[in-house]
């Protein structure tokens, strides 16, 4: 794909269906991780301590904050995107609906890692 | 699939979407709320453990994701990867069934 | 107004290539200018297509520094700040040769969606009457300037993924349709437009809202034909 074709994605509505298309395709990934991890407490709460531990580690925590982010702004683009297909789309108000979105997800994300760095 | 059966699964996707809209927002301001108290399994635990209330809030939630993310993937497959058919759709159906039932499992073991 | 043009302009079929020419500035150039001076002065086998050349009619859609527009109104000046010109054929439609697509999938898929209208009155029957501040009204109003010219078409990614995927013109079209009250064919149109094929299929990227020459907005029209074939099924109208 030339350079040039990008120009035509260049703008907001583009960056919101791919960062709500990469943040799902994350989440469904993560998902059955997820499950596996919580059944561990099957075992006894020791063993999902075992397993919280090794979620300390940079990397896991790193991811971690990213996973936070990628909800928090795949519920806000979808709040978006129902509030298009359900109520309408009018391209005036578009720009502030996607920077409210971008600000409540960078949001949550924060919150989260100034908690768990 | 015919036109029909888009339209509902369609409508499917958005409703879970609406259910989800709720079910995150709880889950992201549990999330906050655990890691500012220190995260460890007798936390998670202690609060969900023997909970009917937080055991039917995580049915609903692993019900609306087990419809939602399938339909989700199915439309990347389609779009990014060229994977369309019969086939596809089976193989959607079977993720959403097979996230249906770990899920299931996850809140078995913290709703003990 | 000094200096030359650097124009990189696609040539050949779908397995062509980039040629490059030296076209003079001239004040208030537009691309289509560009393109003709090539044709008439420089070399006379340059396929392309244009019309009214005033941005009435939308033949002059082609590819621009990567965005679709018509050439006609683009000023060079805007288009190429660095005196550097790419010019290509319309995306996602077979290239006849050098600068012209072969537009037929666009209006078959027009016509898929069914586009056109049908009429239920007869010359015995009064005139219609349409109040033109009515919501249905004014959202076909607001969509009906369309000239087919295909620069939403070439914009959307969705049609690049989805062979099948009709298009926001096509879309668009079928929305002014559905809130004619006059129109007949409700129940047919709404199955034309609805699934994988249809509407169903956009996911609201916006940019043919974001590069329509006349400022249409078909993620409206596409958003308001999810809500129609929705409401449509559930009632049992389709």
């Amino acid at each position: 794909m030339s350079a040039s074709r990008w120009r035509n994605r260049g703008h907001p509505a583009y960056w919101a269906f791919l960062v709500h298309r990469l943040s799902g395709l994350a989440l469904a990934l993560f998902l059955p991780l997820h499950f596996v991890a919580l059944a561990r407490a099957l075992r006894g709460a020791a063993a999902l301590d075992a397993f919280l531990a090794w979620t300390r580690s940079p990397w896991v925590v790193a991811s971690e904050i990213a996973l936070v982010f990628a909800l928090a702004a795949h519920l806000t683009g979808g709040l978006r995107l129902l509030l298009v297909e359900f109520v309408g789309w009018k391209s005036e108000g578009q720009k502030a609906l996607l920077a409210v979105a971008g600000g409540v997800a960078a949001f949550c994300a924060i919150a989260f890692a100034l908690n768990v760095v | 699939m015919s036109a029909r059966a888009e339209t509902r699964l369609w409508l499917l996707q958005r409703t879970s979407a609406a259910a989800l809209a709720v079910c995150v927002a709880v889950h992201l301001a549990t999330i906050i709320g655990a890691v500012r108290s220190g995260l460890s399994a007798a936390a998670i635990l202690g609060r969900t453990n023997g909970s009917l209330g937080w055991a039917a809030f995580y049915a609903a939630f692993v019900l609306a994701v087990s419809i939602h993310a399938p339909i989700g993937l199915r439309g990347i497959a389609a779009e990014w990867l060229g994977w369309r058919g019969r086939a596809a759709d089976a193989v959607f159906a079977l993720i959403g069934i097979a996230l249906l039932a770990l899920g299931a499992y996850a809140i078995a073991a913290v709703t003990r | 107004m000094n200096g030359t043009l650097s124009v990189a302009v696609w040539r050949g079929g779908a397995d062509g290539g980039y040629r490059t020419y030296s076209v003079p500035r001239r004040e208030s150039q537009t691309v289509l200018d560009v393109v003709t001076y090539i044709q008439r002065r420089l070399d006379p086998t340059l396929a392309y297509r244009f019309a009214c050349r005033v941005g009435m009619c939308g033949s002059c859609a082609m590819t621009v520094n990567g965005l679709p527009r018509w050439t006609c109104r683009t000023h060079v000046a805007d288009a190429a700040p660095d005196d550097r010109l790419e010019v290509g054929p319309l995306a996602h439609l077979p290239i006849v040769r050098d600068l012209v697509t072969d537009m037929r999938s666009f209006f078959d898929k027009w016509a898929r969606a069914r586009g056109a209208f049908k009429g239920t009155a007869t010359r015995r029957d009064d005139f219609a009457r349409v109040e033109p501040g009515s919501p249905a009204r004014r959202a076909v109003d607001a969509a009906i300037e369309c000239i087919g010219c295909g620069v939403c078409y070439a914009a959307c990614d969705v049609v690049a993924w989805n062979p099948g995927y009709l298009g926001p013109a096509a879309l668009n079209r079928a929305w002014t349709l559905v809130n004619d009250s006059r129109d007949g064919a409700r129940a047919q149109r709404l199955a034309a437009v609805a699934g994988d094929a249809g509407c169903h299929a956009c996911h609201t990227l916006a940019s043919c809202t974001e590069r329509c020459p006349k400022h249409l907005s078909p993620t409206a029209a596409i958003a308001g034909l999810k809500r129609a074939t929705a409401v449509g099924l559930l009632r049992g109208e389709w």
